[in-house]
């Protein structure tokens, strides 16, 4: 499903170059939950880039579904992005947008009915818990409850694999274990979850594959993996 | 269609919610608009002023004495067709001399004089009016070296010449001076009202990412900003109007003492239409070509 073939990124800043990524390969098969683990800067978001086609590799290929995503061309890139359900770490929500249209924004972006999307966003709000902050902006919710309507956002059109960048990087302890249970449900109901993180009490109670990057490269790839640095 | 729709409100939306950047954009395009239409009035009211003063300019030719009506009334007839003249009227000296008592019939001493001398001392004359104040030169040459110049016994250009001149250069350089201000004052508009918009997208470059990380088209990204674009343009062009409206209906009786007379809230009414077109047509082309050049750089995948 996603493949990373060889792949390296190497900065250029102020005439020193910096290698974000060096020679990474893995394979994601479908329905996976894979945990990319490895301190900060050791290149999991860089990985995330490079599969959103957000930037473009010094090196190597990134096949999704079978396609190049650095080869599709601009006018199709929205295709592909649409069939990846994103989370940041910083929410990146819509301030203007209530929480409930945050949501349906994805789905209005791909054409769905308005008669669709008033069915499937109040359902994907109750799954996060947040069905009574339908109509709160973004500024009016907590952190745990900001980063729930952005993960609702990477589900609700269901995509067929959901990247989450350290989603739990500002949450407290309770609020991390609901955001992971949600992801485990999701990853159940059959969607690929390529999650990044340096939590190491979360990976090490998944008991799913665990790849670990240090220094933009892999020095661990486990099936039912712990958190070793 | 849906999509079409969606792209509509949610620009609504934006409009709205960013309320306090669509009336700073507004108060910005209202300036812009307001300075195009006042550029606008001036030089129409400028173009009228002077036709105004430059039809109350003539020139006289007066004929030799010995001259029949008919042979003057032939000239007159070769002149209407020369270009630059929009009027040839002939005077015979009959009608001159009715104007001269007419004009003259409180003055006693020259009553008494042109009683003394018997007989009627003026001269058949031909009034000529130009199209422009400029051409009386030109007229004026064109009878000294006509076939009939002999028959002329004078021309009264030298006497009107400068101030005829002094008019024609005050008309040219008004109309001059006001493409200028014009052409520097509307590019200063643009350039602020589009650095406005600029800012106001500036301030949405995050959210435009987000919405291209998610899978938005870029032309769903463009849409609503071009419908704020709309937006703002549409409702600057009611203010301004509403502004020049109301503005020229208090100050019409004081502009017509500056203005010699000209009716510049009539001609605004009179008006109304075309400059609300243009203001329209100002307003909107601003806001959308403003949007869609500063929202390019966000949308390069």
């Amino acid at each position: 499903m996603i493949n990373f073939q060889k792949i390296t990124k190497i900065y250029y800043s102020d005439g020193r170059s910096i290698t974000a990524l060096k020679d990474v390969s893995f394979e994601i098969q479908p329905k996976e939950f894979v945990s990319i683990v490895g301190r900060s800067g050791a290149g999991k978001t860089t990985l995330f880039k490079m599969l959103m086609a957000e930037e473009n590799p010094t090196d190597g290929f990134v096949i999704f579904e079978g396609e190049d995503v650095h080869q599709i061309g601009r006018s199709n890139l929205p295709h592909i992005r649409r069939k990846i359900g994103a989370i940041f770490q910083d929410y990146k929500l819509f301030p203007s947008k209530t929480a409930y249209e945050n949501i349906a924004y994805i789905m209005e972006v791909m054409g769905v009915s308005d008669g669709e999307i008033a069915g499937t966003v109040p359902q994907v709000l109750e799954l996060v818990g947040l069905k009574e902050r339908a109509d709160n902006f973004p500024e009016e919710l907590s952190g745990g409850e900001r980063q729930r309507v952005a993960i609702a956002r990477a589900l609700v059109h269901r995509p067929d694999v959901i990247l989450a960048d350290e989603p739990t990087g500002n949450l407290d302890p309770f609020h991390t274990q609901e955001i992971i249970k949600l992801l485990v449900k999701i990853n159940e109901m059959g969607t690929t979850v390529v999650l990044a993180t340096h939590n190491k009490e979360i990976v090490n109670s998944l008991g799913k594959r665990v790849i670990t990057l240090e220094k933009g490269e892999v020095i661990r790839d486990e099936v039912k993996g712990k958190f070793i640095l | 269609m849906t999509l079409l729709i969606r792209i509509i409100k949610s620009g609504w939306m934006d409009f709205k919610r960013n309320s306090g950047l669509s009336v700073a954009a507004i108060f910005i395009m209202v300036l812009a608009i307001s300075m195009a239409t006042s550029l606008f009035l001036f030089r129409e009211s400028s173009q009228i002023l002077t036709k105004n003063i430059e039809e109350k300019l003539d020139m006289y030719v007066y004929f030799n004495d010995e001259l029949s009506s008919d042979e003057i009334l032939a000239i007159q007839k070769e002149l209407s067709g020369v270009s630059g003249i929009k009027d040839v009227v002939y005077i015979s000296k009959d009608e001159a001399l009715q104007k001269f008592v007419l004009k003259h019939r409180d003055d006693q001493s020259i009553m008494e004089s042109l009683r003394e001398l018997g007989k009627n001392p003026l001269l058949s004359s031909i009034n000529i009016q130009a199209w422009e104040a400029s051409q009386y030169a030109a007229i004026s040459n064109f009878l000294i070296n006509s076939d009939f110049s002999s028959l002329i016994s004078k021309i009264d250009y030298q006497q009107k010449k400068p101030a005829i001149e002094r008019l024609a250069s005050i008309s040219s350089g008004i109309n001059n001076a006001g493409i200028i201000a014009n052409i520097i004052l509307a590019l200063a508009a643009i350039l602020v009202a589009f650095n406005t918009v600029r800012l106001a997208i500036y301030n949405s470059r995050e959210e435009i990412e987000t919405m291209r990380l998610v899978g938005a088209s870029n032309n769903f990204i463009r849409g609503p900003f071009l419908v704020q674009g709309v937006i703002v343009g549409f409702l600057s062009a009611v203010i301004a109007l509403l502004i020049f409206g109301v503005g020229l209906l208090f100050l019409n009786s004081g502009l017509k003492l500056l203005l010699s007379g000209f009716n510049l809230f009539g001609y605004f009414i009179s008006n109304l239409p075309v400059i609300f077109l243009t203001q329209l047509a100002f307003g909107i082309g601003l806001g959308v070509i403003s949007s869609q050049l500063a929202i390019r750089k966000y949308l390069r995948a």
